[in-house]
């Protein structure tokens, strides 16, 4: 296998990790709108959104690697 | 495929004003024009927001006052009164961040904070401040930070390492998390800006979808800064009030 081939199954690889990213964030949201319909008074949004920016980075992390990947190196 | 422009191009630092004081480049980049105009416009926000205090603040004073306010409640919540006597700290490393991030959304501009380095900097300023901050108040106590409460002595020994890890690789997560979603995000608008470029009439898709991800990228450079922020409140709660 050359080089070019390996950078471009390499870079599909690293984006796996957005599985994981996907998974959290639709979790928080799901949790965000179970909250919010029983008690429509709760005051968490704010703990949504820092859920979702802490869950979107992991994923970021991957998709960094697989940008880096392909661009960098 | 060969894209118009590289993706990554608009990460590069150029020096603006060279400059070299024996070996060690000290040139004027890009990158430090970005800082020092972030600092400019926090400086006019505050000063001039802060110059004439009205009753019913005007739009500028509004602004500081908000960023203010949003500052000291959060540093209520999370670290209590205690933590007032940092607010300068966390307010200007909010507002550094915040406008490092929306300034580097302008076309043409520049992320400071999308350099792994300038993140890693902030983050290790935080971890080695908490630290000290954590070991003036509390001396050698500080360690038992390390010692959950309540675990029976054979699970000591395997939990102490990993919370001494988990204290160590803080400054890590913490820059990293910043400089990758500010990598991640600029570069996916340059990809997807290369393929509106290069595929003619058909562009306009990944055109609209750029637009759409932009709106994601406000989003989330505000959103970053908060973390960035919040953790270092609970980073300092961690160390005034120890668990």
């Amino acid at each position: 296998m050359d080089l070019a081939s390996a950078k471009m199954i390499g870079a599909g690889i690293a984006c796996i990790a957005l599985v994981g990213a996907g998974i959290g964030i639709g979790n928080v949201f799901a949790a965000l709108i179970n909250a919010l319909a029983r008690n429509p008074a709760a005051q968490v949004t704010p703990f949504a959104f820092l859920g979702f920016a802490l869950a979107e980075a992991t994923g970021l992390f991957g998709l960094a690697i697989a940008f880096l990947i392909l661009f960098v190196f | 495929m060969a894209l118009a422009l590289h993706p990554l191009e608009q990460f590069v630092i150029k020096p603006i004003v060279p400059l070299h004081i024996g070996k060690i480049d000290v040139s004027f980049t890009n990158s430090a024009l970005l800082m020092t105009i972030a600092v400019l416009v926090i400086a006019a926000i505050v000063i001039v927001g802060t110059r004439r205090e009205e009753l019913v603040p005007g739009r500028i004073q509004s602004l500081g006052e908000l960023a203010y306010e949003f500052i000291g409640n959060m540093i209520d919540e999370t670290v209590g009164e205690e933590g007032q006597q940092y607010f300068p700290f966390v307010f200007s490393l909010f507002m550094f961040i915040l406008f490092g991030n929306l300034l580097g959304l302008i076309p043409y501009g520049y992320t400071f904070t999308g350099q792994i380095i300038v993140t890693f900097a902030l983050a290790a300023v935080v971890f080695v401040g908490v630290t000290i901050i954590g070991i003036w108040k509390h001396g050698w106590h500080f360690l038992s930070f390390f010692v959950p409460h309540g675990v029976p002595i054979v699970l000591l020994v395997l939990l102490v390492p990993i919370e001494l890890l988990s204290y160590v690789i803080r400054p890590f997560t913490l820059s990293i998390r910043l400089f990758a979603n500010m990598l991640a995000g600029h570069t996916m608008l340059a990809i997807f800006g290369g393929f509106a470029a290069s595929i003619g009439i058909l562009g306009l898709l990944p055109l609209g979808l750029d637009v759409l991800i932009f709106f994601l990228e406000l989003l989330v450079a505000v959103l970053q800064a908060y973390v960035f922020t919040i953790l270092t409140c609970l980073y300092l709660n961690d160390a005034i009030n120890l668990h």
